[in-house]
């Protein structure tokens, strides 16, 4: 799958979306390389969707320009995306990961030991036949992670991908994120957790109202947070 | 009374006319389903994925024609199919396949309104992670299609609904010939006017018999598929 060309340093220059008279992201400019998972925190409404949108291709800037390893047109090909809410295929569980890995180019005759592959790494190996729609949430978030990492994306977008889920689901899915991330995929996610930051970041990306605040490593935003905005979000307080 | 009995009567001892009329009745309108099925479900997916000038219109087009008066489209495809007509060469006119082609034009606007309307629901649904999967648009009609398949079943149904007991295409363009292609619809309305109410009745109850085992049979799958799918 993954050819010598690379969609990274993943980079926004001078990024601006809006919608009608709404700004939903202000002049962002950031690039994102390889390496350890970046973060992109905010409190809600502060465009971590948007970005991340942008980030996949899914939108266009309004102004600025995305680009991908110094490339502006780049297709899917080296990303994935786990969207907040996951769309499950109206088929089984298996259909649901042989779907994913058939439009990533996987050869028909490994599919089938792709998928359980797969699937066990998840912890959804029993439930292969389940429809995927009948699933928990939690175990829909897995499937659709699993989908996700069929692709063997370089880069993988994942937007709050365990806002709903309780502290046992979320460490599963947390165990899945870092052995990707072990194994060289580049994890770009979207939370407001500042235990998962803490858990997982390598360095931070700080939204607040569409606006790029602050970028740091994970420790130094945590612990020497640089603006007023940052240090309240870190102490827990309301930041609108 | 002794029409009711009669009905039975002729039901129960298998009247071998009156099956004939059931068995080219059915196969007629499952045909014409057929037909408008092959044709309807991919441009209804396509129109629903398709953005282009004058879309609207076509859609509000569409969902008139699935009111099209029958004797309507029995009299556009009489004119077509008529010996001085454009397809009058062919010699169909009064034959089972002509009544096959006017019910399939019939139902056509049933199936392609109601898969345009399905898709486009569902695409809303599965936009971004198609999208972010790479799913080319050939591949995305057909995704769209077999997840909205349970859903897509009732418009079936409702094609076949409407061709099996329609009376003014069939007896329009088929002539309703004793034997070649009379149907039931046809028979009722002609035995009814000769007063051999008993035929018209064992037909009707066979006609109904029959659209409510289709439509159970249709729904039998739906949960047994639901059960097995989502």
């Amino acid at each position: 799958m993954r050819a010598a060309v690379s969609d990274l340093p993943l980079a926004l220059d001078d990024v601006s979306l809006t919608s009608g008279a709404t700004t939903i992201l202000d002049r962002i400019s950031l690039t994102i390389g390889p390496g350890a998972p970046t973060f992109v925190v905010g409190p809600n409404g502060s465009g971590k969707t948007s970005l991340l949108r942008l980030c996949m291709g899914l939108l266009a800037p309004s102004r600025g320009i995305v680009t991908w390893g110094g490339r502006t047109e780049s297709g899917p090909g080296r990303r994935a995306i786990l969207f907040q809410k996951p769309v499950m295929l109206r088929r089984s569980a298996a259909a649901n990961i042989a779907y994913g890995l058939g439009h990533a180019g996987c050869p028909r005759g490994e599919r089938a030991r792709r998928t359980q592959e797969l699937l066990d790494s998840v912890g959804l190996g029993a439930l292969a036949a389940r429809p995927a729609r009948r699933l928990s949430g939690g175990e829909q978030q897995r499937l659709a992670l699993a989908r996700a990492l069929a692709r063997q994306p370089e880069i993988l977008l994942l937007d709050e991908p365990t806002a709903s889920l309780d502290p046992a689901a979320t460490r599963f899915v947390e165990e899945i994120i870092l052995a990707a991330a072990r194994s060289g995929t580049k994890i770009v996610m979207a939370s407001h957790d500042l235990g998962q930051v803490r858990r997982l970041a390598g360095d931070v990306v700080f939204l607040v109202r569409g606006s790029l605040v602050e970028q740091a490593e994970a420790d130094a935003f945590l612990d020497r947070p640089a603006t007023p905005q940052a240090a309240a979000f870190v102490r827990g307080d309301l930041v609108f | 009374m002794s029409n009711t009995v009669t009905a039975w009567h002729l039901i129960a001892s298998g009247d071998a006319t009156l099956f004939a009329i059931v068995r080219l009745s059915l196969s007629v309108s499952l045909a014409a389903v057929a037909a408008a099925v092959a044709i309807g479900l991919p441009l209804g997916a396509i129109l629903a994925l398709t953005r282009f000038p004058g879309r609207a219109a076509v859609i509000v087009v569409l969902n008139g024609f699935m009111g099209l008066p029958p004797v309507v489209v029995g009299l556009t495809v009489y004119l077509l199919l008529s010996r001085s007509g454009p397809l009058g060469e062919f010699g169909l006119l009064f034959t089972p396949t002509a009544m096959i082609i006017a019910q399939a034009l019939l139902v056509l606007p049933i199936i392609a309104a109601l898969t345009r309307q399905t898709v486009e629901d569902l695409w809303l649904e599965y936009r971004d992670e198609l999208s972010a999967m790479g799913v080319g648009r050939a591949s995305r009609v057909m995704t769209l299609l077999w997840d909205s398949r349970f859903s897509l079943v009732t418009a079936l149904l409702a094609g076949f609904g409407r061709a099996a007991a329609e009376v003014g295409t069939v007896m329009i363009v088929g002539g309703n010939i004793d034997g070649f292609t009379r149907t039931m619809t046809t028979t009722i309305a002609l035995e009814t006017s000769k007063g051999n109410l008993a035929l018209a009745m064992g037909l009707g109850i066979i006609l109904i018999f029959l659209i409510l085992l289709v439509n159970a049979a249709a729904w039998g799958v739906r949960l047994w598929a639901l059960e097995r799918a989502g």
